[in-house]
């Protein structure tokens, strides 16, 4: 089973709710990917000891001044304008390169290799209660979070798993389709409030065009108005928890101590909020 | 000297376009007669890379000097390898700006006056 705990508004309690998750299913060996590798956060929670790291890179093109005879075949064929040719000298832009080679492979003088390009550092080991975890940090002025996630996905995949919890990053722009891309069951966080219910529904629109069964926790519940309640029943969207707004809990979370910790009650409930979105990822799947 | 303005139109009379990457239209201006040309901006729809596509088709126009609002990262290292000069202006009518040049009002832009996508804004 692969849930990815995302929402539309960042600060709603995606981490809150994923650590908490993975923490309950502890005894089925869950696998925790942060695949939010602009801005992880999940090891405050769950204080996992990296024992391994990984520095991934895209292979972007380097050109051979003495081969090339500036035909302007590589920036013809660059989807991503990474390569251009500007007078007789072939410019690469890094930041733009998506990897694809295609410059590489179509350049018919044979004057273009392949570099690697870092983008980020990838990081694994085993956290608190023996939960296995993987990170990413994309490196700062990299624009492109979307190949790092993609190779976070796989990497400590053994393919055996029971549970995979991937916390996403917020919105619902390239850096969250990839995270949700191959889930099972997607569990969307939000805030009763109409700023977590404009953002919910765009989220929402995403998951329904990724076919992805879709299932919300409404956090900080209590605040607010009706719009988000309204929402998921016209939507039938299933509303698996409720987490109200409480200072003790505020306090803990700021305290680095997950929610299970803070109030022992919500063990059980995350327990039942797997058990449920297994039911709900089957419907699904079988509508 | 040929000078390419980034325009909003085909004329003299058009305005400046402030965004370099993503203008709609490269008016081709020869400054002894006042003649023109205009092409469209092939990068316009561009999905990333505005910045260089724009300068690599500027290269290929042959301008000896770019006048426009401002120049990404991207774009400013492309245009000085293919050794244009840039120019900074406010978005007046391109005839003005013309008479300005000649006057030597506009300044000389020596590095990128801002981040990559300004123009996507």
């Amino acid at each position: 089973m692969i849930v990815t705990v995302a929402s539309g508004k960042g600060g709603t309690g995606k981490t809150t709710v994923a650590t908490s998750l993975a923490i309950a299913l502890q005894d089925q060996d869950p696998l925790f990917l942060d695949c939010d590798v602009e801005g992880a956060n999940a090891h405050l929670f769950l204080s996992p000891q990296l024992e391994e790291t990984y520095e991934f890179g895209l292979p972007i093109p380097e050109v051979d001044g003495a081969r090339c005879t500036a035909c302007g075949r590589c920036a013809e064929v660059c989807e991503f304008h990474a390569i251009v040719l500007v007078g007789k000298e072939v410019m690469v832009f890094p930041q733009l390169c998506h990897g694809c080679g295609s410059c590489t492979l179509q350049c018919p003088e044979e004057a273009i290799h392949e570099i690697l390009h870092p983008q980020g550092v990838l990081g694994r080991g085993v956290a608190r209660d023996g939960i296995r975890f993987s990170n990413g940090n994309l490196n700062v002025g990299e624009p492109m979070a979307v190949p790092l996630i993609h190779a976070l996905k796989s990497w400590h995949v053994q393919g055996d798993e029971t549970w995979i919890i991937r916390d996403s990053p917020p919105g619902t722009s390239c850096p969250v389709v990839e995270t949700m891309a191959g889930a099972d069951v997607v569990l969307l966080v939000t805030e009763p409030t109409p700023f977590g219910l404009h953002d919910l529904q765009l989220t929402v629109e995403l998951t329904r065009t990724m076919q992805l069964p879709t299932a919300v926790v409404i956090n900080r519940d209590g605040v607010g108005d009706e719009g988000v309640d309204d929402y998921c029943r016209e939507e039938n969207l299933p509303v698996l928890m409720r987490i109200p707004l409480s200072r003790d809990i505020g306090e803990s979370l700021a305290r680095g101590i997950p929610l299970v910790d803070a109030d022992p009650a919500y063990r059980k409930r995350f327990q039942q909020l797997a058990v449920d979105l297994c039911r709900i990822a089957e419907e699904g799947a079988c509508s | 000297m040929k000078l390419i303005f980034t325009a909003e139109g085909e004329t003299l009379e058009s305005k400046l376009d402030p965004r370099f990457g993503r203008c709609s239209t490269f008016l081709i201006v020869e400054t002894e007669d006042r003649s023109f040309t205009a092409r469209e901006n092939p990068a316009i729809g561009a999905a990333g890379g505005a910045g260089p596509q724009a300068a690599q088709f500027i290269g290929e126009l042959g301008a000896e000097a770019i006048i426009s609002g401002g120049y990404g990262p991207n774009a400013f290292r492309a245009l000085s390898a293919a050794g244009i000069r840039m120019f900074k202006a406010d978005a007046a009518p391109i005839g003005d700006l013309l008479d300005a040049f000649a006057a030597g009002e506009l300044v000389e832009v020596k590095q990128a006056t801002g981040p990559s996508h300004r123009g996507m804004r």
